[in-house]
């Protein structure tokens, strides 16, 4: 307590407000955050720590104990040979389907999206705003209410049960969110350099190349990033739409622990577990705060 | 950032006309033909699939379509059928419990989370990112974990047994009476990050002049939250309530992976009735009906929330 | 009676010190004004105050209490933001009693002061409409109001008329003056940028640069006698002209323009304890209001010749015109003229200052005007 005997000071309180440290009311507010946080963090750890073990232990021990004996096997079994069903060729071969889903899904989506936002915010026409309306209400439309009607038109189009099928639906999925997504975008943009675009002779698809795409690349990281996410973490299109051949990931991950017949292999079911977590979890932790935008915004889409 | 989604993109949607200085005669029909191109497949989508689609879906849900849709009508058959079934009985039951206690507690949780990251502390983004990790994962991830954590040969109840509590139950996914809340002690974990995320947001969006107002006229925190900063974010509220409720109603993959409806139906919800229906049953009529209920729903909440919209707009357009 | 003693006061952010070993004594019933740019630190002062931020050194005191380390609410102040921060959802009525009443002031009190708050301000119909069905104004009245009601009389403006347009600008520093001389021995601290709100409201101006008080004086001093480059620069609109040079050695004070003639600095009134003389072959700026720069007429007592120049460009401004003349190739200086000027551009005109009314700055680092 600095007292003001200094020259010119009054006598009291003088300079900072004292600060205790480890008051009560910092210490329940930082005991309350790393609680919470040790809570959302269980789960993973459970995972990791279940997924290292060897089968004795796991039936000895506690799923919060830590692996005793480090075994990669279970990670090994779950990637090369765990059944789904009738095959033992393990989780590589939902990985590949996954990637062979995602990658056109998310080019394709976002290709289309973008134009059709670009187009809802400059080149508006009569009707344009009804179908974007319509667009949007089906983004809260139940998907168990489109998912029949669907296989049907994937069937006229012949593509029921293949990988073209399940990226058009993904793509028709994607759709409300995204091309909102976009247009808002765009619509920050000032209108100004459209105009003079256009007066510079640039028409359609030049004012949209060279420069909203280029204007644009934050918003296509987080359309990106929404797309990845939720195409990886697909599971009821890829279970109806993709046909045996193809089941993606998250289909075959939930076929190896929930059909296997016999003796349950808790730690291969969590190292698949942790296998198919692991595109989004990477996606998340590099994209820090534009996964945060992109899943604000995703949400839309449930 | 949801708020401003709402915000920018609702409002302007019903067909407003399109902004003077476009002047459709002046730019001409050829130019504007490209744009009507590249806009089909939105055009398609909105009219074909999501129109086309759900009036397909309403309609069929009248007739006694099997295995493959007929077009022989039933009237409102097939709904008195659902109803009379126990099985969707028991699946309202569950998602009502389920919706209710997500909105509830990951609203609370959310909320809390937020206004505790909110204080100024240290690391923030570190607890952000594990708050939100969860959200990063798919609901068949989630369930598969929250399956095994609540196992109860080796799962929580072991662990608490093996600390001398012999007599300790906590078994959600065995017991028939509590096994949904066992599903939604794992959606909380997989989507509460999201809502403390909107919510953050929001309480960002407050204007540091108000907390500094209220300082000066001595109200207490608490009370500031309660009484001034909560009935600011309205909107936000509003937005997430919308966003968990229509995210519930298509609850599905987490009940799959985690408990595939059991024990016997008790955690059956009605987007695997009709998923059931439509596939594994072969009873297109039923499954259609139970769906155009689900739409039903998702109605009751989505209109008045587009209303609440329109109606909070025109108040701050004097603010 | 100081009703305001800040001492020594000390602000960082981490390692930016916003304001440092800063002094301030506001006197009992005195309107002071802490003007300056955006980042000044003058907002800061206003918050360390009112007890909204926490310093890092000094002291303040408020009405002689010391008041270093008590909550906002307890230093007997009212504050009033430039967002006017009133609670949305709370009428006006709720907006002005939030604070007495959670204060515990009884029922039959609080009424009474709302109601001669309102009545003060003329808001008394407004007393049942939320802030959304209120204008601008409007708004910033009930903010006042809020303040008032607090019954303390030291009050905190920061920016409080920045998002309102000119016109109701105008109205409501009318309104705050008028509101300053009906209370009595009332103390007001209002920050602004807005020069025309400093010398307009203020019995005192505090000119503030870079966390520093660069000035602090009444409106008239601190138009006529900067104390350096920067307050001469800061205030008056149309601004000051600065015309390089250097301060002749001879016996007579004068000021050699660079690359043109010499100006007479008889009459010029030097700041104190300094004088013209100790500075004599150093580098300097003639600044001259554009008021006291006269275009042709005859040589008179108090004038000085600057030179003969070309009227390079005439604005017109309604009850003034602004008339540019060149001087030589890189001298361009500007005369306040009647609206209706018969002046014409290319015209040649004889260019006088009023050298009483001028300043001289040294162009060492301080800018100090000698």
């Amino acid at each position: 307590m600095a007292e003001g005997a200094l020259a010119g000071f009054a006598p009291g309180p003088l300079g900072p407000r004292p600060k205790r440290p480890f008051a009560p009311k910092t210490i329940m507010l930082y005991g309350v955050l790393v609680v919470a946080a040790l809570y959302y963090l269980m789960p993973l750890y459970v995972m990791v720590a279940t997924s290292l073990k060897g089968m004795p232990e796991i039936r000895l021990g506690n799923i919060f104990a830590p692996p005793l004996e480090i075994t990669f096997a279970p990670w090994v079994k779950a990637w090369d040979s765990a059944c789904t069903g009738l095959y033992c060729e393990g989780l590589k071969v939902g990985f590949w389907n996954s990637v062979k889903i995602l990658v056109p899904g998310v080019i394709i989506s976002i290709a289309i999206a973008s134009v059709s936002g670009y187009a809802l915010s400059y080149w508006r026409f009569r009707g344009s705003e009804v179908f974007f309306t319509i667009l949007l209400f089906g983004a809260f439309i139940p998907y168990q209410v489109l998912i029949y009607p669907i296989v049907i038109l994937l069937r006229e189009l012949g593509m029921f049960g293949s990988l073209p099928g399940i990226t058009l639906v993904h793509t028709i999925f994607g759709m409300p969110i995204l091309t909102l997504l976009f247009r808002n975008y765009f619509a920050s943009i000032p209108v100004e350099l459209f105009k003079a675009a256009r007066v510079d002779g640039a028409a359609f698809w030049g004012i949209f190349l060279k420069i909203m795409v280029p204007m644009s690349l934050p918003i296509f990281v987080v359309a990106t990033i929404i797309q990845v996410t939720g195409i990886w973490n697909d599971f009821l299109f890829g279970v109806i739409y993709a046909g045996t051949k193809n089941f993606p990931m998250t289909v075959q991950l939930n076929n190896i622990v929930n059909s296997t017949q016999g003796v349950k292999e808790y730690n291969v079911n969590m190292a698949a577990t942790i296998l198919t977590g692991l595109v989004p979890l990477v996606v998340y932790f590099v994209s820090g705060k534009l996964f945060v935008r992109g899943m604000a915004a995703g949400a839309v889409k449930g | 950032m949801e708020s401003n989604i709402a915000d920018k993109a609702v409002p302007a949607a019903p067909g407003g006309p399109p902004p003077d200085w476009l002047g459709r005669q002046w730019w001409g029909l050829r130019r504007n033909l490209v744009a009507k191109i590249a806009t089909l497949p939105m055009v398609f989508t909105a009219l074909v699939v999501f129109l086309g689609g759900t009036l397909w879906s309403i309609f069929y849900s009248f007739t006694k379509s099997k295995s493959l849709p007929v077009e022989k009508f039933v009237g409102f058959a097939q709904y008195e059928r659902l109803f009379n079934t126990k099985r969707w009985i028991v699946s309202l039951e569950n998602i009502a419990i389920f919706g209710i206690c997500s909105l509830v507690f990951s609203l609370v949780i959310g909320f809390l989370l937020a206004a505790l990251l909110d204080q100024k502390i240290r690391f923030e983004n570190t607890f952000r990112t594990i708050f939100l990790y969860p959200f990063a994962l798919s609901f068949i991830i989630t369930g598969l974990v929250w399956q095994w954590i609540l196992n109860p040969e080796f799962g929580i109840q072991q662990v608490v047994r093996s600390f001398g509590f012999e007599e300790f139950v906590f078994n959600p996914l065995r017991d028939p009476e509590i096994v949904i809340y066992g599903v939604l002690i794992a959606g909380l974990w997989q989507g509460s990050g999201l809502v403390m995320v909107l919510m953050l947001a929001g309480l960002r969006g407050i204007e540091e002049d108000i907390w500094k107002a209220a300082r000066v006229d001595g109200i207490p925190a608490w009370k500031t939250y309660l009484i001034i900063v909560i009935p600011m974010m309205r909107p936000v509220f509003v937005t997430t309530l919308v966003l968990i409720a229509a995210g519930i109603v298509k609850v599905f993959d987490l009940v799959v992976a985690q408990t595939a409806g059991g024990p016997g139906i008790a955690s059956e919800v009605p987007a695997k009735y009709v998923y059931d229906y439509l596939f594994a049953r072969g009873n297109l009529g039923q499954g259609l009906a139970a769906s155009t209920v689900m739409l039903l729903s998702v109605l009751v909440v989505l209109i008045p929330w587009m209303y609440l919209e329109f109606g909070s707009r025109r108040q701050q357009k004097h603010g | 009676m100081a009703s305001i003693s800040i001492r020594k006061l000390g602000v960082n952010y981490g390692p930016v010190k916003v304001l440092e070993d800063l002094d301030l004594e506001v006197e009992t019933g005195e309107f002071i004004v802490l003007l300056g740019p955006s980042g000044c630190g003058k907002s800061t002062l206003l918050n360390c105050i009112a007890g909204l931020l926490d310093i890092n050194a000094g002291q303040i005191l408020i009405k002689d209490r010391n008041v270093t380390w008590l909550e906002p609410k307890d230093r007997g102040i009212g504050m009033v933001f430039q967002s006017y921060a009133l609670y949305p959802q709370m009428t006006v009525r709720g907006n002005l009693s939030f604070g007495i009443r959670n204060a515990g002031l009884p029922k039959e009190e609080v009424d009474r002061r709302v109601a001669r708050t309102a009545k003060l301000l003329h808001i008394e119909e407004l007393l049942e409409r939320k802030p959304a069905a209120l204008s601008g104004g409007q708004r910033q009245r009930v903010a006042i109001g809020r303040a008032l009601v607090r019954d303390v009389d030291v009050f905190l403006f920061d920016e409080p008329l920045s998002n309102l347009d000119a016109k109701l600008r105008a109205e409501l520093r009318v309104e705050i003056k008028r509101l300053h001389d009906k209370l009595e021995s009332n103390t007001m601290v209002y920050v602004t940028h807005d020069q025309i709100e400093a010398l307009t409201l203020a019995d005192r101006i505090a000119v503030m640069r870079s966390g520093l008080i660069q000035q602090l004086a009444d409106p008239h001093t601190i138009y006529h006698r900067p104390k350096n480059l920067y307050v001469a620069s800061f205030i008056g609109s149309p601004g000051m002209n600065f015309i390089k040079g250097r301060l002749g050695d001879g016996a007579v004070p004068s000021f050699m323009i660079a690359g043109a003639g010499t100006v007479d600095l008889k009459a010029y009134s030097a700041e104190e304890g300094g004088g013209l003389a100790s500075h004599a072959g150093e580098e300097a700026l003639l600044g001259l209001r554009p008021e006291h720069v006269i275009l042709g007429g005859e040589p008179a007592d108090g004038l000085a010749e600057v030179g003969k120049g070309v009227i390079d460009i005439i604005e017109p401004m309604g009850s003034d015109s602004l008339v540019w003349v060149n001087l030589g190739d890189e001298i361009s200086v500007s005369s306040r003229q009647e609206g209706d000027t018969s002046l014409r551009k290319g015209q040649e005109v004889t260019v006088r200052g009023n050298i009483a009314n001028a300043s001289v700055f040294g162009d060492d680092e301080s800018q100090r005007r000698l």
